[in-house]
């Protein structure tokens, strides 16, 4: 079994934008930075579960749109000095197609 | 290869320069630090709860050696610089070590004043400067009964307290009149005298010490009068010197202490100063705040960035004395030139002194109650014009129309009290943050407890535990940048988008310096405002700078979905509008069906994807977006008026809707909710709405900066007029000038009180011919952007901006 799975392009998803994939296993949010690297977490706050997907991207990181945590897109960790990790999958750009590794 | 600081001097101003370098440049220097104590950086400004007993060493330490192991910073404790090469950029220390440095930070601090008197070396005369003197004055007070403190300044007194409670007896010894005659007038001073007597504290006024007597040891102080003391511990409490001797020995140039420009630089252009051994424009500081502010300047231009200049700090005091409560700040003394206003009440102890010049405050001093310190400090330090709020301003900002938290001491609650009510964060977790984590500022404790981070309204609550844990050493920055991106204020930026006719977010981060690429989640909202705002026919919105819920049209739930709120327009609906929205609640199962504080009903629950389809529900019949999701108008809430009501002066509900299909779809700072009463009985709430009309049988009362939520405001009244179109012209013209010049995210109300209700009323009422002009600037924005086009159509019928709504894929 392959493990990469095609989502989209990026175009699919604005500059500092999210969109959801949806599972079996619940959302994941792939986002975009302004550079077009992309990110894909586990579409929940390690704080109370908002969905991440609906925040503000800056940076490499995220900030929930439910308490303002700011999430690291690159580890899935709470920066600063508030405390939790969200789960964090391998995604790949591949010329203008979005691969995601949903073993995390 | 990385550069390489060298840091002279371990202290608070040190460390705090380093601390903001390595937060905004981690990798750009090799950094070494030179120490002569023997210990990491401890917050020396509560050495003296140190020796009152009510804290311990290990409670102040700031940066722990492991600190300095964690971000690569090699320490030299213990260990004195002697030497600097400023030709060759080496610095020698006492133990031979050389370094090198490309760039030098001076941060030597000040030295204890000793008054060379005969007996000045005899020991068991000590200063109160650092943990050695403290560690000096716990073992005296273990075997020793008398001690004199000689200086009744802020540092004597705390040093005698400190005394006073382990054990000893002690006797503070005055050169002037009055005590602590640099923060203090003669009347809160003796009252001062007074409460410190009552703890059992003596005093000798108006004495010249000409002598330390004793054999070996100190036995006791000689007066220039002949008196005498008998003493077995001398503190000498006369003041601090700026510690420049090796400056000085280098030849930088020095006055009372070493010489900085604006960015922190002394006249050798590789050697920066910061903390209590500069001189900034003439003045020197001994107090932590303006350290702090220096130190962020400092760091800006050690990682070239380049921008920031300190333009000096007004400075405010505080005792930390337990059980006294005294503030001062600014010119408390006053000329001929000032008007004083005055409150005293010696039974409860309390004196209040406030000097205005120019209807600003120019100083304060309270004694016995001073939860409005921070207040006035702030009133003063904005220039704020108290013209319109000079009657109250005795009685405090509680008195300022606040029946929300205000007039808590917070001093007197228990630790289990709860502060911030949203996130359930009680003073002693606040308290214990202060110290423990060496928190100073409001955003510290935001970022570390969570207290007032929320709603804000414990704000004030925060500051005065702030203020009150931390002494004078807590304040507010002059000037609070918008975010932690930029050094700029919302002032300051707002201003430049004009002036520079900047049209894109990218335009103001290129023009305005910003620290980081993109942004962060609190400035992209307000510059996607302030762009909007100003240029409302260039500028094209960025959906990705605004916060979920007006990016997705719905305010979003903790559970993830949404609510959707139709709009009715003046509170007025339709039996046909009623069985949209219930056949909309049975068709998408939505439960939970409110009716809202604003007259319209509320469907919860609506997931995302479904949002496009229920609005097409809704829009099929007639409704539209409330846009109770926007910093927007929201409602305009009004009572049936003359058409029903036999006491009803006017048509209420018509000019609500009229009101209400001017504005509608408007962006604003902040929410702006709206309301018509038909009658002064003011059923509709005018009185605590943003605008409110009160119809009265002679025309229209209009009413301004009401607020009914975090802090409930009472409006100003703002003016009466007799027709209907003036009431519209008055709304558009306010309306404007509050998006026009309120920051984001700022009520009409904390706006008001800001720039002053005259101003105000100077713009909107008196100046015609600015009223007009507002009013048709209004009427522009209001034409342009689709500002008036249901944004709920737009994203269901006419399928715009589908992306978010639907999964970018389902697997499995």
């Amino acid at each position: 079994m392959t493990d990469w799975i095609e989502v989209g392009q990026l175009n699919d998803i604005p500059k500092l934008g999210s969109r959801v994939i949806k599972t079996l296993n619940g959302d994941i949010a792939v986002f975009r930075n302004s550079q077009d690297e992309v990110f894909a977490l586990r579409d929940a706050c390690p704080h109370k579960q908002g969905p991440l997907s609906q925040g503000i991207v800056h940076g490499k990181s995220v900030t929930c749109p439910l308490h303002n945590w700011k999430i690291s897109l690159e580890n899935g960790e709470a920066l600063g000095p508030d405390e939790g990790c969200t789960g964090v999958y391998a995604v790949k750009l591949e010329g203008e197609k979005i691969f995601l590794n949903l073993n995390n | 290869m990385k550069e390489k600081l060298v840091v002279i001097g371990n202290g608070m101003a040190g460390m705090r320069t380093v601390e903001e370098l390595l937060q905004i440049a981690p990798e750009k220097f090799d950094i070494t630090v030179f120490g002569a104590e023997p210990y990491g950086n401890y917050n020396r400004i509560l050495l003296s709860p140190v020796l009152a007993g009510e804290k311990t060493i290990n409670d102040i330490m700031l940066n722990d050696l492991q600190w300095y192991e964690e971000n690569n910073i090699t320490l030299h404790k213990g260990v004195k610089v002697t030497g600097i090469d400023r030709k060759k950029c080496k610095v020698t220390a006492d133990n031979d070590l050389v370094v090198d440095y490309d760039r030098l930070l001076i941060a030597t601090g000040s030295d204890p004043f000793i008054i060379p008197v005969p007996g000045h070396e005899l020991p068991g005369v000590i200063s109160f400067r650092d943990i050695h003197d403290v560690d000096l004055m716990l073992d005296a007070a273990k075997t020793k009964k008398h001690a004199v403190v000689i200086g009744g300044g802020l540092l004597g007194l705390e040093a005698a307290n400190g005394l006073m409670k382990q054990g000893m007896s002690v006797t503070v010894v005055h050169l002037m009149d009055w005590l602590m005659e640099r923060q203090m007038d003669e009347v809160s001073g003796a009252m001062l005298k007074k409460s410190l007597e009552e703890k059992g504290m003596q005093f000798m006024l108006k004495a010249s010490t000409s002598e330390i007597t004793g054999d070996g040891k100190v036995q006791g102080v000689k007066f220039t009068d002949g008196s005498e003391l008998a003493a077995d511990l001398v503190v000498m409490a006369v003041g601090i010197r700026p510690n420049i001797s090796l400056a000085k020995q280098v030849g930088l140039h020095c006055e009372r202490g070493i010489v900085v420009n604006d960015t922190m630089q002394t006249f050798d252009p590789k050697i920066y100063s910061v903390g209590e051994c500069v001189q900034h424009r003439g003045s020197t500081y001994g107090l932590v705040a303006p350290l702090f502010e220096m130190a962020k300047v400092c760091a800006n231009h050690l990682a070239a960035y380049g921008i920031g200049i300190y333009k000096g700090s007004i400075t405010s005091t505080k005792l930390k004395v337990t059980g006294i409560d005294l503030f001062s700040a600014g010119d408390f003394m006053g000329n001929e030139t000032t008007e004083d206003i005055v409150v005293r009440d010696a039974k409860r102890g309390i004196y209040k002194k406030i000097v205005i010049n120019d209807d600003k405050i120019a100083g304060a001093v309270l004694y016995g109650d001073t939860i409005d310190g921070a207040w006035y400090f702030q009133l003063m330090r904005e220039k704020t014009n108290i013209r319109d709020i000079r009657d109250q301003l005795m009685f405090g900002q509680a008195h300022l129309g606040d029946s929300g938290h205000g007039g808590n001491v917070v001093a007197n609650m228990s630790d289990d009290a709860e502060i911030c009510g949203c996130n359930g964060v009680c003073k002693g977790d606040i308290v214990n943050a202060i110290t423990s984590k060496g928190l100073f500022t409001l955003e510290d404790v935001r970022a570390h407890t969570k207290a007032s981070s929320s709603c804000g309204s414990c704000t004030g609550l925060v500051e005065q535990l702030l203020e009150s844990t931390l002494g004078g050493d807590y304040s507010v920055p002059e000037a609070k940048p918008l975010c932690a991106c930029t050094e700029h204020t919302h002032d300051y930026v707002r201003e430049e988008i004009r002036k520079q006719h900047l049209t894109s977010i990218p335009d103001v981060y290129k023009s305005l310096n910003w620290k980081s690429e993109d942004g962060c989640a609190s400035c992209r909202m307000a510059l996607n405002y302030y762009l909007l705002s100003t240029w409302p026919k260039e500028y094209s919105d960025d959906p990705q700078s605004r916060f979920i819920n007006e990016r997705a049209h719905a305010n979003i739930q903790k559970d993830g979905t949404y609510s959707v709120i139709p709009r009715m327009w003046g509170g007025m609906t339709t039996p046909n509008e009623l069985r949209a929205i219930a056949d909309v609640a049975e068709k998408f199962g939505l439960e939970t069906v409110h009716v809202t504080g604003g007259q319209r009903i509320g469907l919860y629950g609506v997931k995302k994807e479904n949002l496009p389809t229920v609005w097409k529900d809704l829009n099929d019949r007639g409704l539209v977006s409330g846009h109770a999701y926007g910093k927007a108008l929201r409602t305009v809430k009004t009572c049936v008026g003359r058409e029903w009501c036999r006491f009803g002066t006017q048509d209420s509900t018509a000019i609500g809707i009229k009101l209400e299909k001017m504005t509608w779809g408007s962006w604003m700072p902040h929410k702006f909710k709206m309301a018509a009463s038909g009658c002064p009985r003011n059923c509709a709430e005018a009185t605590i709405k943003d605008f409110g009309v009160v119809c009265v049988d002679s025309g229209y009362e209009l009413h301004i900066g009401g607020n009914g939520g975090v802090k409930v405001r009472a409006t100003d009244l703002l003016c009466k007029v007799n027709t209907e179109e003036e009431v519209l012209e008055y709304c558009a013209a306010f309306v404007q000038l509050y998006r026009e010049q309120a920051r984001y995210l700022e009520r009409t109300a904390p706006w008001i009180e800001r720039v002053g209700f005259s101003y105000v009323k100077e713009s909107v009422v008196d100046n015609a011919e600015k009223r007009k002009e507002l009013a048709a600037r209004f009427k522009i924005s209001q034409e342009e952007n689709e500002t008036q086009d249901d944004p709920w159509k737009m994203r269901s019928t006419d399928g715009r901006d589908q992306a978010q709504f639907i999964p970018l894929k389902v697997v499995g």
